[in-house]
């Protein structure tokens, strides 16, 4: 399977078209074939950082990358970054308003729930540096 | 549990997916917290859910949901209803409450994801 590349833009505060780009990092996984569970995994991934990216952040977009042997999402925003990424690793930690809690979101679950779905994953960010993900799933010799 | 005997049960209209309701449903779950409908496992869930807005669809199509049950007879906008077409994820209208919809469902023997999780664990010890 020859390497490819794949990057869609994700808007900040555009919730009407928020989620469209994951729904395409799926769709693209879907067409080359692999399995439903690294397909969900990595949509979710892709979901959470994109839902972050729209109700946290700034201009940002999905590269998704396959080779044989991996999915790598990097995901980046120019926002206003994460300070403490330690506290956003725990699972409950948020700065949501009410408004992103009443659309279903803003339970501080989204970078656990993406540390927990990845075989790896690595966050940069700081104050005003904006966030840049890492997040890589093994697909080598695995059925699904 | 068949997607036509969840809509007998839930007395619910059928808004998108009318083609679809032969489609087998392993478990329920509720939820108006989309995020731990991502948290999972959720593939091949009936999702009933009081949230009424166009992230049920994508979170439902992201996290395998099978099709999707708006409770106290809440009406899905047009976007809805489109991206849920588009999907092919069948979307239910039920006058029933979020509790006595499941409480129906797991009366005529649909049971929850738990069941879907102790199993897996099972079948990774044996």
């Amino acid at each position: 399977m020859p390497q490819l590349e794949k990057r869609f833009e994700v808007e900040p505060r555009n919730f009407v078209r928020a989620g469209e780009a994951s729904l395409r990092v799926q769709r693209t996984l879907r067409d080359i074939g692999f399995g439903e569970h690294i397909i969900r995994r990595a949509s979710v991934c892709a979901y959470e950082a994109e839902m972050n990216i729209v109700m946290y952040g700034g201009k940002g977009e999905i590269v998704l990358t396959v080779d044989p042997d991996e999915i790598i999402l990097q995901i980046n925003d120019d926002g206003p970054g994460i300070e403490d990424i330690e506290a956003a690793l725990q699972e409950g930690f948020s700065t949501a308003p009410a408004e992103y809690r009443e659309m279903g979101f803003g339970a501080g679950m989204g970078l656990p729930n993406i540390k927990r779905n990845a075989d790896f994953l690595d966050i940069r960010s700081g104050r005003n540096k904006g966030v840049w993900l890492k997040i890589v799933f093994h697909s080598k010799g695995k059925q699904q | 549990m068949k997607l036509s005997h969840i809509r007998e049960i839930l007395k619910a209209e059928v808004l998108v997916g009318k083609e679809k309701l032969d489609s087998f449903v392993v478990t329920g779950t509720a939820s108006d917290l989309m995020s731990d409908m991502l948290r999972g496992p959720t593939s091949g869930s009936v999702l009933l859910t009081g949230l009424n807005n166009i992230q049920v669809i994508r979170t439902s199509v992201i996290s395998g949901v099978t099709a999707v049950v708006l409770v106290r007879n809440k009406k899905p906008t047009e976007e809805m209803i489109s991206h849920a077409a588009e999907h092919d994820l069948p979307l239910l209208s039920t006058p029933y409450t979020m509790y006595s919809a499941c409480g129906r469902l797991y009366r005529e023997g649909l049971r929850g994801v738990e069941k879907t999780q102790s199993r897996a664990q099972g079948t990774n010890k044996g």
